[in-house]
């Protein structure tokens, strides 16, 4: 028997088809695909049968394009992957809180989330330094700015971090959860709000595996408005977070500059849709209504007006020696420890990881239409604000080629029944990297299990290890160079 | 430096002539809602049928719309046979009453000014702490874009604080999860009186798409609130407008 079955962005596979491995094989086969240079995509569970709990892994293939899937029951405790595979760290932290599963050998199985009938929030054990001289700085889960809840806990040496620990959980509202059963009136709406700056980035992972589980074919006009909006998204947020990094080293003009181009990107969504951030656009079958050729004019050269005065607000970024002074050798992610912890989007490629899903794992969406993928390599704050302006550059240039030509026809199709006793992951770049979505149905064609992983889940871990070594005065720089979501962690 | 001046004078002035001038809103935008009871004869509730947030009933004076619960999806158009719903462009939704986010008909929505002891004691300012129970990033970047210099709140004196004891209330967005329930009790608790409280976004209102989930409760449930900002997320305008009527800058 094969160890994994093959298949597809958002192409289903029926459930039946993906092998059920003993615990000892599932294991090694994840570690030795891992070592071919695959990625572990996800690994959780299922539901609950005779003999145990069910979990699936998926492992990622960037090369050919192809989504791995595999699964195992395991009775109570299993030998954990993540001593030999640490981008499954979290994923098996997950495991153990939702299923009581226990990964033997996990070196912090910590709660994630929090959920209700396990210890409050708050009430359990940080890791600790030891050592007369360390102290600890607590921060949150109330911050400073508008942003959202999170408690961070620093042991320090005087100003130096020795270690950082993360503790989330304050947003979790059972996304998940709800999905089951459905497709249901709301599900699409809850997909927007996973991480509400991604609410195209989500919304087309949900619709793009609705999609697939029902074998319905979206328009190419669609697609394209679809592939547009996910673009205008990257540049608002990419835009705003390099002015949000100019603000923490206190430059001001770009600052004050970005902040009103994010607005003036947000405008543009506004402008194909009515909401600033994406509500109610992108839908199950295409867009939820078509746009007038003025429109699309219109959007096209606002856009293009707005880069010019990108790059003029961004160019005072690199010029500035004081900003490039803070910028360089700050917050240094190696290559190798990235891929280890399996970081995905610009914090990836500014790490030197040449992985982009719009490119390694193309769907419709964007066909034979590529966008510029562009990969630093010195993985400092300095590499991930380069690598926000080289994307900048990138999808304007991208989202312009596919205005000028977003093609004819329908922008909606009827959405056919999803297909009883299937399995399909879906996977878009959003600005934050890659989203993954993943569903199994059941016998009457609902959603059995759901399974979101925003980006974030896999780069907070990331950021932790980042700040080792730093001074903790830079760590609102390092935080926000990777600008991760508290709900899309949380669900 | 050369560069920077040049920039500058590049960039311009953006700052929004509001509440001055006409705030030109896109055409899509999706406002204050206009129900009309005429065209809604067959009564056939298609558009409650439609609502993922359970917002609509039909009565017998038409259709009626809690805007408090409403995620202004416009889901609800696309049902109606009879064309009776729909969106307008006027942003100003926020609403002193829970009551009166309950719409029917095409009526404005109002606000109360403060009363004059409290707006004698806050002066020309409003300080604010924003605390985020459960919010997905959505009302959050909203309230951010009150900072920036196209909205620029603090021409009018409202400023968002680090700390809640240099605040005069809190802004609350989210549906408030049962893991922030505590937090945000406290942060209430640590502002001086007087004191106000926000409630921004349908989740904040109502638990909007999340209520009555297990893991959130309905939004702000147990603090007295003073003023209801409607949308999901409410657009940094509505925000505006909310707060500087209920600063009794203008009607």
């Amino acid at each position: 028997m094969t160890p994994f079955v093959r298949t597809r962005n958002a192409v289903p596979v029926p459930a039946g088809a993906v092998p059920t491995l003993t615990v000892e094989t599932f294991r090694r086969e994840i570690l030795s695909a891992i070592k071919r240079g695959e990625r572990l995509l996800l690994l959780c569970g299922i539901g609950r049968e005779d003999g145990g709990i069910r979990l699936l892994a998926a492992t990622a293939d960037d090369a050919r394009g192809e989504i791995g899937l595999s699964s195992t029951v395991v009775a109570g405790a299993y030998p954990a992957l993540t001593p030999d595979c640490p981008s499954a760290q979290l994923f098996e932290r997950e495991i153990h809180e939702q299923w009581g599963v226990d990964p033997q050998g996990h070196p912090w199985l910590k709660p994630v989330r929090f959920p209700a009938g396990g210890p409050a929030i708050g009430e359990a054990e940080f890791y600790r330094v030891a050592g007369e001289e360390i102290h600890e700085v607590a921060v949150g889960p109330v911050h400073a700015g508008v942003i959202e809840p999170g408690h961070f806990r620093f042991n320090c040496h005087g100003e130096r971090v020795i270690h950082l620990e993360i503790s989330l959980g304050y947003q979790h509202r059972g996304i998940e959860r709800a999905l089951r059963g459905g497709p249901q009136k709301n599900s699409v709406h809850l997909a927007e709000t996973i991480a509400g700056d991604t609410t195209a980035g989500h919304a087309t992972a949900y619709c793009q595996l609705v999609e697939g589980l029902s074998g319905t074919w979206c328009p190419p006009r669609a697609l394209a408005l679809r592939a547009v909006s996910i673009e205008i998204e990257r540049i608002a947020n990419h835009i705003g977070d390099l002015g949000a990094l100019a603000g923490d080293v206190g430059f001001l003009p770009a600052a004050a500059y970005c902040g009103r181009l994010r607005g003036d990107v947000l405008n543009l969504t506004a402008l194909l849709c009515g909401s600033r951030l994406g509500r109610g656009w992108i839908r199950p079958g295409g867009v939820a209504r078509d746009i007038a050729t003025e429109t699309l004019v219109e959007l096209r050269q606002r856009l293009v007006a707005a880069e010019r005065d990108m790059r003029n607000a961004v160019d005072l970024l690199w010029k500035s020696s004081s900003v490039r002074a803070r910028f360089e050798n700050t917050g240094v992610l190696s290559r190798q420890v990235a891929a280890e912890l399996g970081v995905v989007g610009p914090a990836g490629r500014a790490s030197g990881l040449d992985r982009d899903a719009r490119r390694d794992f193309p769907t419709p969406l964007y066909g034979d239409r590529l966008p510029s993928v562009a990969v630093s390599d010195t993985g400092d704050v300095f590499a991930r604000a380069m690598e926000r302006w080289r994307e900048i550059e990138n999808s304007v240039a991208f989202a312009a080629r596919l205005l000028d030509a977003p093609g004819d026809g329908s922008t909606r199709a009827a959405v056919k029944p999803l297909a009883p006793g299937v399995v399909a992951v879906s996977i878009v770049e959003g600005w934050r990297g890659e989203i993954v979505h993943a569903a199994v149905t059941d016998g009457a064609a609902r959603f059995a299990h759901y399974k979101i992983v925003d980006p974030s889940f896999r780069n907070w871990f990331a950021l932790a290890i980042t700040m080792r070594g730093q001074e903790i005065m830079d760590f609102p720089l390092c935080n926000k160079s990777f600008n991760l979501s508290y709900c899309g962690h949380d669900l | 430096m050369l560069k920077t001046l040049l920039a500058r004078a590049r960039q311009g002035y953006r700052t929004a002539a509001y509440p001055v001038a006409d705030p030109g809103l896109p055409a899509l935008f999706r406002g204050r809602p206009v129900l009309d009871p005429d065209k809604c004869a067959s009564g056939c509730a298609a558009c409650v049928e439609a609502c993922p947030t359970g917002a609509l009933r039909v009565t017998d004076r038409g259709p009626e719309l809690d805007i408090g619960r409403c995620i202004f999806c416009g889901d609800c158009v696309a049902a109606c046979p009879e064309g009776a719903i729909s969106f307008s462009r006027d942003w100003r939704l926020a609403a002193s009453t829970r009551e009166e986010l309950v719409v029917t008909g095409d009526h404005p929505i109002s606000v109360h000014a403060l009363g004059r002891e409290l707006q004698r004691l806050l002066g020309r300012s409003l300080r604010l702490r924003q605390v985020s129970a459960g919010g997905c990033n959505g009302c959050e970047v909203e309230v951010n874009a009150l900072g920036n210099v196209v909205f620029d709140a603090s021409r009018f004196g409202i400023e968002f604080v680090a700390s809640p004891r240099h605040a005069d209330g809190i802004l609350v967005t989210g549906p408030v999860t049962a893991n922030m329930k505590m937090a945000l009790r406290i942060t209430y608790e640590a502002v001086a009186e007087p004191k106000l409280v926000i409630a921004a976004g349908a989740c904040a209102i109502s638990g909007g798409l999340f209520r009555d989930f297990a893991e959130v409760g309905n939004g702000v449930t147990d603090l007295p609130v003073d003023l209801y900002v409607p949308g999901c997320p409410p657009h940094p305008l509505t925000i505006l407008d909310g707060l500087l009527r209920l600063l009794g800058r203008y009607a």
